[in-house]
């Protein structure tokens, strides 16, 4: 127990001093769309794909259960739910949190193992607000992005799946799809993966940069951030759903 | 401190540096005078890499001052710290490039954040410093693609780039063949030669140690069990310090 208030404690003044070090000058401009390059448009081939393969396969089960109960033109308007109030977010942060958090954990832990890290503060470079600071913020920038590239996948898959059934015009799905969808149910849900990839860039940062077990580290630093991030970012998403809730009561469904 | 610092170039006052109970260095004392050549000699796990990141402040003593160039780098806050650092390269055991940048950029890294250089300005300082280390037709090659001595001449190139006052050298030869690794010694000693730069040296290599250094500190389980010059170490009367220091003994 005691081992976990002192991982929490460090870990959120691992984040404090990210959120500090972000809000002081120089910015690493540069730097900042490198990562974003690294997190956002790299990891579009794996987040289009998936959300497409989840729409076709979500429309699969809704459509039996549907139209058992005579309510087959609900199909959109719950795919459409479906996926931008909880699955694109979700599942987005998920997949993020395995290709990207695996890839920080273990790039500056294989940094740290190579001494590359002491070699920046050897050259008077802060080390932190280089390396650290502009994953995170491309973290946070990117999710939300990727999020809605996950969302529209899905609902072509799901357009695609149900013209295969039924022959649905693209308008009439489009009309249906976004009936019943409030801003609330689009805008909230999606700015919450920024969240995400905070606790995805802290956590696997944290791993990466202050591991000090060499070559064996780099393996531990990608699995640690893989599976804690993807655990605080389910923890994560009880909260804020809770929290949306409260926040735009017309939201909850 | 000042830039007119007369006295040693670097002092180490009582230095104590322990992991959990594993004392790395016990209370070691020495100094160099500027412009001269420190060997660090010792048995492996002796504390000699430890001794030149504490120099660097990448590890803070338990307790002891360091004093670089006129400054106690054991006091100073990060601003402080970062100039006492623009005085000193390190040249790291495996040298440590940064591996998705060139070598040109991993020299023009420092220079572009740390000073006011013109981008032409860059370019001359890198090729000046590429071309004491015979690198000067390899700069758009990744570290990946250099051979181990040519890293260890490229991680020096970066060591030197800023012109530093200090030069850290950890094991500059460790690896590499004995023409190599006279090649080295060859470039540690121009820069004594040329620039007037203190040089510390951790190295296993008695004939290049020999060859460079102007005095030398012998560490064993953490103490300083000799230092002087090359005669003084042989005659300190401690076994391990001759071995070390001894040309004839097996390596």
């Amino acid at each position: 127990m005691s081992n976990l208030i002192e991982f929490v404690g460090k870990v959120s003044s691992f984040g404090a001093r990210i959120v500090v070090d972000g809000l002081r000058m120089p910015f690493e401009g540069s730097q900042i769309l490198t990562q974003i390059a690294e997190v956002g448009y790299k990891s579009l081939p794996l987040v289009a794909p998936a959300g497409f393969a989840l729409g076709t396969v979500m429309t699969f089960h809704t459509r039996s259960t549907l139209v058992t109960f005579g309510a087959s033109a609900m199909i959109p308007t719950v795919q459409a739910l479906a996926f931008f109030v909880e699955i694109g977010p979700l599942v987005a942060g998920l997949l993020l949190a395995g290709r990207v958090g695996s890839g920080i954990g273990a790039v500056l832990a294989n940094m740290r193992a190579a001494e590359q890290i002491d070699a920046i503060e050897s050259l008077s470079i802060d080390s932190f607000k280089l390396l650290v600071v502009p994953r995170v913020i491309a973290c946070v920038i990117a999710l939300p992005l990727l999020t809605l590239f996950m969302d529209f996948a899905g609902l072509l898959g799901g357009y695609l799946s149900e013209v295969a059934a039924s022959g649905m015009s693209l308008d009439l799905y489009i009309s249906r799809a976004f009936a019943g969808l409030e801003w609330a149910n689009f805008i909230a849900p999606t700015l919450k993966t920024a969240v995400f990839g905070f606790i995805i860039g802290t956590v696997s940062s944290y791993f990466g940069y202050t591991t000090n077990q060499g070559a064996a580290g780099v393996g531990r630093a990608a699995t640690n951030s893989v599976v804690v991030s993807s655990l605080l970012v389910i923890v994560a998403d009880v909260v804020l759903v809770k929290c949306i809730f409260f926040a735009f009561p017309e939201s909850a469904l | 401190m000042s830039s007119a610092h007369m006295g040693p170039a670097v002092v180490f006052d009582q230095v104590f540096k322990a992991f959990g109970p594993h004392h790395v260095l016990r209370d070691v004392s020495f100094s160099v005078p500027a412009g001269k050549v420190l060997c660090i000699l010792g048995r492996s796990g002796t504390g000699k890499s430890v001794t030149l990141k504490l120099l660097m402040a990448l590890l803070k003593p338990d307790r002891g001052s360091i004093w670089v160039d006129g400054d106690d780098v054991t006091r100073l806050k990060p601003s402080g710290l970062s100039k006492v650092r623009r005085k000193m390269g390190f040249l790291f055991q495996d040298a440590a490039l940064f591996d998705s940048l060139t070598l040109y950029e991993n020299l023009a890294l420092p220079l572009a954040r740390l000073t006011t250089k013109t981008q032409a300005e860059i370019d001359f300082a890198i090729n000046g410093v590429l071309s004491e280390v015979e690198l000067a037709d390899d700069k758009d090659k990744l570290p990946s693609d250099l051979s181990g001595g040519m890293r260890k001449r490229a991680g020096l190139a970066r060591a030197l780039v800023l012109e530093p006052k200090v030069l850290l050298a950890d094991e500059p030869s460790s690896g590499l063949d004995r023409i190599t690794a006279s090649e080295i010694d060859e470039l540690l000693l121009r820069q004594k030669r040329d620039k007037g730069t203190t040089i510390l040296v951790v190295t296993h290599d008695v004939h290049g140690a020999r060859r460079v250094g102007d005095q030398f500190a012998v560490l064993d389980k953490g103490e300083l069990i000799a230092y002087g010059t090359a005669a003084e170490v042989e005659n300190s009367g401690r076994d391990t310090a001759r071995k070390l220091i001894s040309e004839d003994y097996p390596a």
